[in-house]
């Protein structure tokens, strides 16, 4: 499986991965409708954490040992056996959070409005993740893992 | 009767524990026999919801915790709606209440919790119910089935079973008045000042909360119906129902007689094995270990069961795996209020330092001790809290940066650069080829 990479060094802390992050997940497919009108609001699946002169975009890393999976009250995380990643069937999630919780970068976003959690599927429509597509200064990096290679 | 084929893993407990030991056996032993027992007949389901369930419209199906070909997929054999009433640690085998005997190589409790049943006047009566699994929830609704009138309950308890069936009986149009013994409501989850977010959600949505009360009797007028419950003031609240939710106690009863080590739950060492050979515990049953007490507690939450039972599976398979502990933690969202706390809520003592913060509606706290972190609550906007969670699980000394864990705009940047680079992936393998942004600007959507 393919994975996104950090490199911190070149992040500027633009935020345009999570500008494209939201507007993939709109249905307008419109920036300002997803910006300001559409409802229920587009939510990025990405975080951009900054302090000083660090800024980090920040998205589920699809852990080995996903905690998340394991806290999951409903079952509704879990890992596809297909892709490796993992994912979430949005019917069975009611949103309570504990993946949020227990999550090491607290990255699980909660939909409030729709009482479900939202997370990062690595654009599995796509050929690329958006967010990496449209980094203007190249510090995010798809590739394959190690373990797939070996 | 005595079954003479031996069940290589026995399961006592078909929720979080139970399965989560049978996925990680499977991992290891893909074809020793596994037995899941279990006093409910159904098959695995997600007990947090039942409050959605009695809330309504929200259909059984979708309660399931494992998809339906679960126990197929991964073999496992089940005994649903049989209760297993004694372990014999030495013979290696369970009796179950129909006469059969189980024999077992291993053997995992995961028997869980039942709602303590206070020895109170009134308690057998009509409309008495308690609220902790699927066959409460469809009591209470059945019950509520019969009236065409507002019916009017009273939840004595204000912990988190009773504040979820207020949550649900509220939404399904009944009166709701709880009583809390305490200062507050959700006081073993919570400090005062988040359980007053909760709170104030609670009387806003319409319930009548008392605190610092406790019910004395639940009256009848009505032969065998309840008609009220008196509090210890002399105070009556008239209803129709009653919910006990005082709390929980760990499922003792099967291994009463065993000689098992027993203090309020199974003792469990690291490896969630019992004092008995071959026999493991997890879950509301189980005392483990507390990372933040450093000591064996209860922790009756669902991802600690699923945790525990995980390594015990593990153990149990021969695979060595270690429980590197649990602690108390939930995760609320009644009436739309987002709220996560873990391990300390409030300092027990003045060794103890506290970081408070409070902005735009927003409750961070985080309690320490000698530069570690003993407890967190996270108050109207719960992201993040897993990055001090985390922190808190793997022992960090956060000295250096405590403050910036309350601050406006904590995130993983707020921590030293030793710590954010150990939870990302921040370069890819070597000799991998690597996909950055595409360069094709007439492509972006911006300026358009």
């Amino acid at each position: 499986m393919k994975k996104v990479y950090i490199k911190e060094d070149v992040c500027i802390g633009c935020g345009l991965c999570e500008v494209y992050c939201r507007l993939k997940h709109s249905r307008s497919k419109d920036l300002v409708k997803a910006y300001k009108k559409e409802t229920p609001r587009p939510l990025s699946r990405l975080r951009v954490d900054e302090s000083g002169i660090v800024s980090l975009s920040v998205r589920c890393q699809h852990c080995d040992d996903a905690p998340c999976i394991g806290a999951c009250l409903t079952g509704a995380l879990s890992r596809d056996p297909s892709t490796s990643l993992v994912i979430v069937d949005e019917e069975r999630c009611i949103g309570c959070g504990t993946c949020t919780l227990v999550c090491p970068l607290g990255i699980p976003k909660l939909d409030t409005a729709q009482k479900k959690m939202v997370k990062c599927d690595l654009c599995q429509d796509e050929e690329i993740p958006v967010c990496v597509a449209n980094c203007p200064n190249e510090a995010l990096l798809y590739a394959e893992v190690e373990e797939a290679l070996t | 009767m005595v079954a003479t084929r031996k069940i290589k893993y026995l399961i006592i407990g078909n929720s979080a524990g139970g399965i989560g030991a049978a996925e990680a056996i499977r991992e290891v032993d893909k074809a020793g026999a596994i037995t899941i027992v279990s006093d409910e007949p159904y098959p695995t389901y997600s007990r947090p919801l039942i409050s959605e369930y009695l809330a309504h419209p929200y259909p059984v199906e979708k309660m399931v915790y494992r998809q339906s070909d679960f126990y197929e997929k991964n073999k496992i054999k089940t005994l649903l709606g049989e209760k297993v009433i004694q372990v014999n640690p030495d013979k290696h085998t369970v009796k179950l209440e129909n006469g059969t005997t189980l024999v077992w190589q291993k053997l995992l409790l995961a028997t869980g919790g039942t709602p303590i049943f206070p020895e109170m006047e009134g308690n057998r009566l009509k409309g008495v119910f308690t609220f902790n699994k699927l066959d409460d929830a469809r009591a209470i609704d059945g019950f509520l089935n019969q009236y065409r009138n507002r019916v009017r309950a009273v939840v004595i308890g204000g912990g988190l079973i009773g504040v979820s069936v207020t949550e649900a009986l509220l939404r399904r149009g009944v009166e709701v008045t709880v009583v809390e013994m305490k200062d507050w409501v959700l006081n073993t989850i919570l400090d005062e000042e988040a359980a007053d977010f909760e709170a104030q959600a609670l009387v806003h949505a319409g319930t009548n909360i008392i605190t610092g009360h406790t019910a004395e009797k639940i009256n009848s007028y009505l032969p065998g119906e309840v008609s009220g419950v008196t509090l210890d003031d002399g105070r009556v609240l008239s209803c129709q129902m009653a919910i006990i939710a005082i709390g929980v106690q760990s499922r003792l009863e099967v291994v009463a007689e065993s000689g098992i080590k027993i203090n309020r739950g199974i003792v469990v060492d690291r490896r969630m094995a019992t004092s008995a050979p071959d026999i493991y515990a997890c879950g509301d049953v189980a005392e483990a270990f507390d990372f933040v007490y450093g000591v064996n507690r209860l922790t009756p939450v669902w991802p600690n069961a699923y945790e525990g039972g995980r390594v015990a599976g593990l153990n149990m398979a021969g695979k060595p795996a270690k429980y590197q502990g649990g602690t108390a933690m939930n995760a609320l969202k009644y009436f739309g209020v987002y709220i996560a706390s873990a391990g300390l809520v409030t300092p027990p003592d003045d060794s103890y330092q506290t970081l408070i913060n409070r902005y735009d509606g927003i409750y961070r706290k985080v309690i320490i001790k000698k530069g570690k972190l003993a407890g967190l609550v996270f108050a109207g906007d719960i992201e993040k809290s897993g990055i001090v969670y985390n922190l808190m699980k793997d022992g960090v000394d956060v000295s250096s940066f405590k403050e910036a864990l309350v601050a406006d705009d904590f995130g993983l940047a707020s921590l030293p650069e030793s710590i954010w680079k150990d939870r990302l992936e921040s370069s890819p393998p070597e000799g991998v080829p690597v996909i950055t942004s595409i360069e094709k600007p007439e492509e972006l959507v911006i300026g358009d």
